[in-house]
């Protein structure tokens, strides 16, 4: 019964976090650039531009206004893009297969990588391989994510010529998901943005999972495992890592959102056509629905993956203290 | 003279004088400081004077190329400045804005951790859950949403002239929570010893006991953190400029250095961006070396992410 009050305490918790990023929205929209503007530019008198004004709701009271703009964005209504001429939130979708697919390839290649050598580099802590490995994630933490996406596009495409280093390349559309990774195009361009991406969490991921991996091998069970004759292989893959992957999970929901803001750097090197790279332009532009649109559906983004995370670490470790954690 | 006698004897030189990888970050970081500091002095050219700079001098590479030439060490960018001169400057804006950026980080957030550890109840939950909340939302995050937003109200123009408070304060709002948990893990611990309930007895007043007497018993984790803080501060300027929400190439700091020469890799003259690209690693790496040698040897309580 517990789990149920947590579920519910947590969805509340969830919903008002999303009701803050709307509020802040619609201040944003609501001290922007002028909507009237956009629609009628500069020739309309300021008698006509008042009776408009009164028309469009804009002189009513700033709940009136949230309230509707809220009840727009309930129904995936965030306004429409001055630049595109189409509904905000549209614009942004049709970007999000782009994002998801950066993001989701470089979610695949820090597990791949970063769980064999972290559990190697606590299972051998004073080997050379080891020493060599840790002082690599020291100079990988030290390359912010937009260096490294120049040095690979210097290297790769300028100096060897290798792999492409600008956009998404050929992509082939299901339905209204457009995918690269379904073209050998698609997927040589999406290799450096997706290491790029990856980079900056690798060794983070690395470091964490021998911290934990060391703990964990220290405790009795693991001891009494050993004691029991097990194999070396079990004690370590079975018993230990197993228990290293709740903390894994936590600080891996919570760098989702980073990563989601790291798009925007790698995006912005690659020209990948994903939301970072939109929502840069939207700026530039100051094209404040779109702007509006790319907040909210990143903290929904955000918010989302957090409370999954939350939700899924206290299915998986029943002891959890589930009061005190917020959003 | 004791005083220094008695420092040049302690465990923290000792430690410091044998290990040389200390010893080189924090000789590369002193340079990189003193070179920022005497800019003016010793850079070549002044950037920020066009009558110093000619645009027939533009995009000469680095003078170990072919077509270098001897005034110009590490080439000119496209406008013809010197880059040694620009990053020469561009150093000491991003040294500016990260250190300014971790004081107002730490203020923030030393108050709030020492009164949250402090008084604990209601105001230690409220003050945790907004770190908890704000944590969640990457900084870099923030940060971008944030500085879009000004830019695109106050215009382009007066935004670079406020772009390096900007900078300051966001990055420097952003990252308070850092601090706040860090110095509240230690408060605690701290809170139950017997010097503060001594202090108590006497009837000191709380804020007195607070910064007089727990404060300095913070000072370890704070240190080891605020390193790492202000490498962490100069990235994200110099990731916020790369994205054109930072300093302006007219002023440039590292990361609009990058930008700026971005746009010219393809064509060959890559020595715009890749120099200044390395110069920011080395300042990084740096500062990251120093920051786990001083965790190691002061070995402070630090907030543990569970």
């Amino acid at each position: 019964m517990d789990t149920l009050a947590f579920l519910i305490r947590r969805l509340g918790q969830a919903v008002v976090v999303m009701l803050v990023i709307s509020v802040i929205g619609f201040s944003i929209q609501d001290n922007l650039g002028d909507p009237l503007r956009e629609l009628v530019g500069q020739a309309v008198s300021e008698a006509e531009r008042q009776a408009l004004r009164d028309e469009m709701g804009l002189n009513d009271p700033f709940v009136l206004r949230f309230g509707r703009f809220l009840a727009g964005a309930v129904q995936g209504d965030l306004g429409t893009s001055y630049f595109f001429k189409r509904p905000a939130l549209e614009v942004i979708l049709d970007k999000f297969p782009a994002t998801f697919e950066l993001v989701l390839a470089a979610s695949l290649i820090i597990v791949l990588v970063s769980v064999p050598l972290g559990v190697f580099c606590a299972i051998r802590p004073n080997g050379w391989v080891t020493q060599a490995i840790m002082g690599f994630s020291i100079v990988g933490i030290s390359i912010p994510v937009f260096l490294t996406a120049i040095f690979l596009i210097y290297i790769f495409s300028i100096e060897l010529g290798w792999l492409p280093s600008f956009g998404r390349g050929q992509t082939v559309t299901l339905g209204w998901w457009t995918t690269g990774l379904l073209t050998r195009d698609g997927l040589a361009h999406l290799v450096l943005p997706a290491i790029a991406l990856s980079s900056i969490m690798l060794p983070l991921f690395i470091r964490l999972i021998r911290g934990e991996m060391m703990e964990v091998l220290r405790t009795e069970y693991v001891r009494f495992a050993w004691a029991k004759g097990l194999s070396s292989r079990r004690v370590w893959f079975v018993h230990a890592f197993k228990n290293t992957l709740l903390p894994v999970i936590t600080v891996g929901g919570v760098q989702i959102g980073t990563l989601i803001a790291y798009t925007i750097l790698t995006e912005t090197v690659f020209q990948w056509p994903g939301m970072g790279f939109l929502f840069l332009e939207a700026v530039n532009r100051v094209d404040t629905p779109l702007i509006i649109a790319y907040i909210i559906v990143v903290g929904l983004i955000f918010v989302v993956t957090n409370t999954v995370v939350d939700l899924v670490y206290t299915l998986v470790n029943p002891m959890v203290k589930i009061t005190g954690r917020a959003a | 003279m004791s005083a220094v006698r008695a420092a040049l004897q302690s465990n923290f030189v000792y430690r410091f004088l044998g290990d040389p990888v200390a010893m080189v970050s924090a000789g590369v970081l002193l340079l990189f400081v003193l070179g920022a500091a005497l800019a003016p002095w010793i850079a070549p050219q002044n950037p920020y004077d066009p009558l110093q700079i000619d645009i027939m001098d533009s995009e000469i590479p680095p003078v170990w190329q072919a077509e270098g030439e001897a005034r110009f060490v590490f080439g000119t960018d496209a406008q013809g400045r010197d880059m040694l001169s620009t990053i020469l400057y561009g150093t000491g804006i991003s040294l500016t804005i990260g250190v300014f950026a971790v004081l107002l980080q730490g203020l923030i957030g030393v108050t709030i951790g020492l009164i949250s550890g402090y008084y604990g109840g209601r105001v230690d939950g409220f003050f945790m859950r907004l770190a908890d909340i704000q944590l969640s939302f990457s900084t870099l995050m923030v940060a971008i949403i944030v500085l879009a937003v000004f830019q695109a109200a106050f215009g382009v123009g007066l935004y670079e002239e406020l772009a390096i408070i900007m900078l300051i304060l966001v990055i420097g709002i952003a990252e308070w929570p850092q601090y706040a948990r860090t110095v509240r893990a230690n408060v605690l611990a701290e809170k139950e010893k017997e010097y503060v309930d001594a202090a108590r007895v006497i009837g000191l007043s709380r804020l007195r006991i607070m910064f007089r007497h727990i404060l300095p018993n913070t000072l370890s984790p704070i240190l080891v953190i605020s390193t790492v803080q202000v490498a962490n501060a100069i990235v994200a300027e110099a990731a916020l400029s790369f994205l054109g929400l930072g300093m302006p190439v007219t002023k440039p700091s590292l990361g609009s250095l990058i930008r700026a020469g971005f746009e010219f890799i393809f064509s060959g003259t890559w020595w715009i961006t890749i120099i200044p690209s390395i110069v920011l690693i080395v300042l990084i790496l740096a500062i990251n070396l120093l920051g786990d040698w001083l965790r190691d040897v002061l070995n402070p309580r630090l907030y543990k992410e569970t």
